[in-house]
This record gives structure tokens, C-alpha cells and sequence, in this order.
């Protein structure tokens, strides 16, 4: 025989009831004396076992790293089909830059991949630079590598923190998120912006770093390398962590690079395709460092690559520190560069090229340029057509993590569907960037 | 330039039309019917190697009479080269030319953002559907240079069509061949779909 009791739950129950007394939760004692507070739930029909199951990830769900959909079909708890939806995002950047002069779409980079903004600036830059025909100063060059290799240690920690957090572990992602600031700080004190830097110019960059912040880069790149130490002592070993991620989403070498990955995802498959190095850019061959590779290919040996890039790109950022020559930034070339304000403002030849530099924008030769670079998320290039007016013909960005999530489909059919989770944050994707 | 040039010269002497070099940069024209053959001679050969699709896009001019072109941006890992290829369609021809995603599997969305962008149609194809835009999408290619910069539809039009879209439909029919997933559907869509109407994505 059955008893009925009634308590007040206090905590797992928010409501009142009609007349504001705390709301009352029948709980039933059977006859062997267990408490359930609910009516145990039917049993499964019979004739649903073996069929499979559609369940739709996201668009807004805090783990697929922004709007992105994933169709699953589940056979149980086991992944059979995934369809990825993308384009939620779509905000047609592509389209805008035909209507803006070169250093007018600058600010857009900003806002794709957003974790890497002074790095699209950059090669934005670059890309232009070839199509007019331009040598930027060596000052210049330098700076730009420390731009790039600040981006990349921001969007790995914002990429560290948070596959932390979808896998259980919360501690690394304050401490990633701390250094992360600091990052920010140093961009902040050289562009006045922290998200949307537009560091660069056609020729040159927006401002030349301002007295001490060097020293604070220098603090940063003695002081970051215990942070990687901490999480790595922390996660690299972690029971939990392994378990989640060891023979994870891997793919082979070949079929990766058969599916256009690049980056860390490339290279945790042991393909040794770094655009730094293959196809070397700002003086990158100058540069003392080691590029990284695994051999599965699975979510552990993208996080042990990522890990390291951190501690390589900490070293890059060292030797520029150590070579940033004097001198001018921006080159001496009338055709992109503004004159000095305080010229424009007195003489009247510096005032019309100022105007004209202004409302029509400077005009590259009739060309067309495909500029790759190392972003954190693989081979990030800008492809760009000129037919010789101040407004592209065609901008086009090639967005890394849009390649590399079009291969989601064949790392997660066969896993659990928590694995999904695990797998697409170790493809590090930021929306903004594939949808643009 | 590039040595694959003279390769392809020699090799497809009927599909190759002219090479140029544009700030180091090799460009070959090709007729782009032969395009998937160059792209499978180009992966294959032991002394080429192009192993990786870095980009496939188009790019048509503001001159309307210029044709529009299809760009293949193939990079050689082993031998650090880069090689674009490029595909002209003349006015008024049919927008068609050979996928490779047989090829590269990573042609996959490449292509299906150029299809989504341009209308160019990739022959081959296995998935060859809208990716950015939606399924339903009427206003046509966004990056064609007939395309206004605010869309084709006027701002009220294109709100009416955003509140008209059915928030049942949300599986598109690829989705819906899950066994029994189509009985789940309300009554009004199951019929809607019987009649053949596409789904929205």
C-alpha cells in the first residue's frame, strides 16, 4: 500500500500557486520505500526501438559556436547522417566591398572572422598592397607580424576556453579569457578599439605604436607562457579530457587534404601545410619557429597542435620584439597615403589630394591578386579583381572555416552525440567568417 | 611561370587558350568543358601534384559584355606552386561547367556558395543546392552585377515573404527520406508536400 506525503520543494520548483502559497509536490512512496516525486515515466513503446531519430542542433544553441545548425539522424545515442546548415549570418560582404574603395572595406574585415580581426586587416592589407604594386616599410612588415601573431594567440585562447567549457572544464577558460584581455589591452592602447581594430591601411598601418607598448609586449610574452604551462598541466593529461577527445572526429592525412582543410585541422592529420612557411609572406622565412603536426588527426591531437602554435607564436612574437627596426610605417607613396592632417589643412596642393584620396579613393592597375595567409583557422585568402576604378570588380574572401566545417559530416557520423559537441569545437569555426 | 603551363599546353592543346602572369601570379584560360580533365590530370601527374583546392569563385565584370569567368585556385603542396585556372562563359551561353568535386571532396560548399552566389551550375555535383541563402530564395544570384545592392524586391516585399515563411517547414526533403519523419509532419504540410511543394530550409 501506498502513502501520501506532501512536502515543500523549495529548490527545485520556482512557482506559487493561485493563492501565493509555495507550490506543493505530491511525492510518492512505493512499497519498497523509494521516493519519486513524479509519475515514473511509461515505458518506451515497444515499436520505437530501432528507428531513428532527427534531432535539430542549434541554430541557437550555446555549443555549435554560434548560428550554425546541425540535422543529426540518431540511431539510439549514435550519429548515422549529419546535415549542416549554414547562411543564418549571411550579411554579403562580398557584395558591399564592390561598392567601397579599398581602405573603406577594411572595417568589414574587422567584423568576419571577428576573433582575428587585427589578422584580417593585415592580409586584407597585403592583398591590396600586390594589386597597387606597393613594398611596405620594413617597420611596417614587423609590426604586422606581431599584429597577426597577437590574433592568432587571441583566437586560440577564445578557441581553448571554450572547447573547454563544452567538454566540462571550466577553470581553463577564465584563465584563457584573462590573457585574452590582456591582448586586448595592447590593441586597445595602439588602435583604440579591442573587437573591431581596422588596423591597417593600403600602404601602411592606421598608427604607429604609441611610447611603452613594447614593454607591455614584452611583459605579455614573458609572463603568457606560464598560462600555457597551467592549462596544459591542467587539461593535457586530465582523465576526463582524454577520454572525450582520443580517437575522436579523426581523419586520415590524405582525406583531409582531399576535403580542403587547412590550418590546425590539416595539420593535427600530419599534413605539414603551414602558409607561413610554404608560401612565406611578411618575411616569415626569417623567422625561427616550428610548425606543428599530429598524427590521428582526432580532437587530441588538434588541441595538442593548438597548444603549441601558442608557444610558437610566442616566440615569433619575441624575435619581432627583438628586430622592430626605426624608422617609417607607412611607405612614401602619394597614390594611397593621406598627407599629414596638419598639411592638408594649410596647403592647398596637400588638401586636394587630400579631398581626392578621400571621395574618390586611390586606383590600382587593372590586375587581379590572390593573397593567402596563415589565420588561426587555416589558409585565409583574399582574391581580388581591379578593372582599374577605385571600387573592386570582385572581393572575394576565402573563408578557412567554411571549408573546414564542410567536412563535419564525415568526422561525426559514427560517434555519440555528444562527441558532435567535441567535434565541432575542435574545428574552431566562427560564423561570421562562413556565412559573411 | 609556372612549368605546368607548358604541360597543360602540350597536353590539352584544343582547351587551353592563353596563359599570363600577374604579379607572380600564373593565370591559364581555359575552355571550361575540359576543366574537370585539366583538374584530374593536374592531382594526379607524379610531376604535378596540385593536391589542394585552396578556391572555386567566379567573377563577373562590370562590363556585361566581357564574359563571365569560373576560377579554380589549385595549390601543389609537394612542389610549393600555385596555379589558377580560369573557365570563360561567353554572353548568352548556358552557365554550366564540370564540377570537381570527384576530385576534391572539398569542392563541396566551394561550389555550392558559387552556384548560391552566381547561379553557375557545376555539372557533377552531387548536392548542388542553395547554401547561404534559403531554399526558397526567388530574388535570384546576389553577386551577379545585375543585382542591386539592396536585393531585387522592394523592403515591404521582402518583409511579407519573412513573415509568410511556414515555421513548420523547417526540414528540408533530403531531411525528410528518415524513416517515418514525414507521418510526424502536421496534416496541412503532408499534404502540402504530397503536392510537391519544396520545403523550406
Amino acid at each position: 500500500m501506498s502513502e501520501k506525503r506532501t512536502v515543500e520543494v523549495s529548490l527545485s520548483t520556482s512557482g506559487l500557486d493561485a493563492e501565493g502559497r509555495p507550490q506543493r509536490t505530491p511525492l510518492i512512496v512505493d512499497e519498497g520505500g523509494r521516493v519519486t516525486t513524479m509519475e515514473a515515466p511509461p515505458l518506451l513503446e515497444p515499436e520505437l526501438e530501432g528507428e531513428h531519430m532527427l534531432i535539430n542542433l542549434g541554430p541557437q544553441h550555446p555549443a555549435t559556436h554560434g548560428v550554425l545548425r546541425l540535422v543529426l539522424e540518431l540511431d539510439g545515442e549514435t550519429v548515422v547522417r549529419c546535415i549542416p546548415h549554414v547562411g543564418y549570418l549571411h550579411c554579403g560582404f562580398e557584395k558591399i566591398g564592390e561598392y567601397r574603395q579599398y581602405n573603406q572595406i577594411i572595417p568589414w574585415t574587422d567584423r568576419e572572422d571577428y576573433l582575428n580581426s587585427p589578422g584580417n586587416n593585415v592580409a586584407f592589407a597585403l592583398g591590396a598592397e600586390r594589386l597597387f604594386g606597393i613594398e611596405i616599410t620594413e617597420r611596417c612588415t614587423v609590426l604586422r607580424v606581431i599584429a597577426m601573431e597577437l590574433s592568432r594567440i587571441m583566437s586560440h585562447l577564445v578557441w581553448l576556453g571554450t572547447t573547454c567549457i563544452d567538454i566540462g572544464a571550466f577553470t581553463p577558460f577564465l584563465w584563457s579569457f584573462q590573457e585574452r584581455e590582456r591582448i586586448y589591452t595592447l590593441l586597445e592602447q595602439w588602435t583604440g578599439a579591442r573587437l573591431t581594430t581596422s588596423l591597417t591601411r593600403v600602404g601602411g598601418m592606421l598608427a604607429d605604436i604609441p611610447d611603452g607598448w613594447m614593454d607591455g609586449l614584452r611583459d605579455f610574452t614573458r609572463t603568457f607562457p606560464k598560462t600555457i604551462a597551467e592549462v596544459d598541466r591542467m587539461v593535457t593529461r586530465n582523465g576526463i579530457w582524454v577520454g572525450r577527445t582520443i580517437g575522436i572526429g579523426a581523419l586520415s592525412g590524405a582525406e583531409a587534404l582531399n576535403c580542403g582543410l587547412s590550418g590546425p585541422m590539416l595539420r593535427a592529420s600530419g599534413v605539414a601545410y603551414d602558409v607561413r612557411r610554404d608560401f612565406p609572406y611578411l618575411d616569415y622565412e626569417t623567422y625561427d619557429f616550428e610548425v606543428p603536426v599530429g598524427t590521428t588527426g582526432d580532437v587530441y591531437d588538434r588541441f595538442l597542435v593548438r597548444m603549441e602554435e601558442l608557444r610558437q607564436s610566442v616566440r615569433i612574437l619575441e624575435q619581432a620584439a627583438a628586430r622592430l627596426p626605426d624608422g617609417p610605417v607607412n611607405v612614401d607613396d602619394a597614390r594611397v597615403i593621406l598627407p599629414p592632417k596638419s598639411k592638408a589643412t594649410s596647403e592647398m596642393e596637400s588638401m586636394i589630394h587630400h579631398f581626392k584620396q578621400v571621395m574618390e579613393g586611390p586606383r590600382p592597375p587593372i590586375g587581379e591578386t590572390y593573397v593567402a595567409v596563415e589565420s588561426p583557422k587555416g589558409e585565409k585568402g583574399y582574391y581580388f579583381v581591379s578593372d582599374g576604378t577605385p571600387k573592386p570588380v570582385r572581393w572575394r574572401i576565402r573563408p578557412p572555416s567554411y571549408v573546414n566545417l564542410s567536412a563535419i559530416p564525415r568526422m561525426v557520423e559514427g560517434h555519440l552525440l555528444s562527441d558532435v559537441i567535441a567535434i565541432n569545437a575542435s574545428i574552431d569555426i566562427v560564423m561570421g567568417e562562413i556565412d559573411r | 611561370m609556372n612549368p605546368s603551363v607548358d604541360r597543360i599546353r602540350s597536353r590539352f592543346p584544343s582547351a587551353f587558350l592563353r596563359a599570363e602572369v600577374i604579379w607572380g601570379e600564373t593565370t591559364v584560360y581555359v575552355k571550361p568543358e575540359a576543366v574537370h580533365d585539366i583538374v584530374r590530370y593536374l592531382h594526379d601527374d607524379e610531376s604535378e601534384q596540385y593536391d589542394y583546392l585552396s578556391d572555386v569563385t567566379a567573377v563577373e565584370y562590370r562590363d556585361l559584355e566581357l564574359p563571365l569567368q569560373v576560377v579554380w585556385h589549385l595549390r601543389s603542396l609537394p612542389y610549393r606552386r600555385f596555379l589558377r585556372l580560369k573557365g570563360e562563359i561567353q554572353k548568352g551561353e548556358p552557365l554550366r561547367v564540370p564540377s570537381v568535386y570527384s576530385i576534391y571532396a572539398g569542392a563541396d560548399w566551394l561550389e555550392r556558395e558559387c552556384y548560391d552566389m552566381f547561379g553557375i551550375e557545376f555539372v557533377g555535383h552531387p548536392d548542388l543546392r542553395r547554401i547561404l541563402m534559403w531554399e526558397q530564395y526567388a530574388e535570384g544570384f546576389p553577386l551577379r552585377k545585375d543585382f542591386p545592392l539592396r536585393g531585387r524586391f522592394s523592403r515591404s516585399e521582402q518583409l511579407r515573404q519573412a513573415l509568410a515563411a511556414q515555421p513548420e517547414s523547417r526540414y528540408s526533403m533530403t531531411e525528410l527520406t528518415v524513416a517515418d519523419a514525414f507521418e510526424d509532419l502536421p496534416l496541412d504540410m503532408r499534404q502540402r508536400l504530397a503536392g510537391g511543394e519544396k520545403t523550406g530550409e
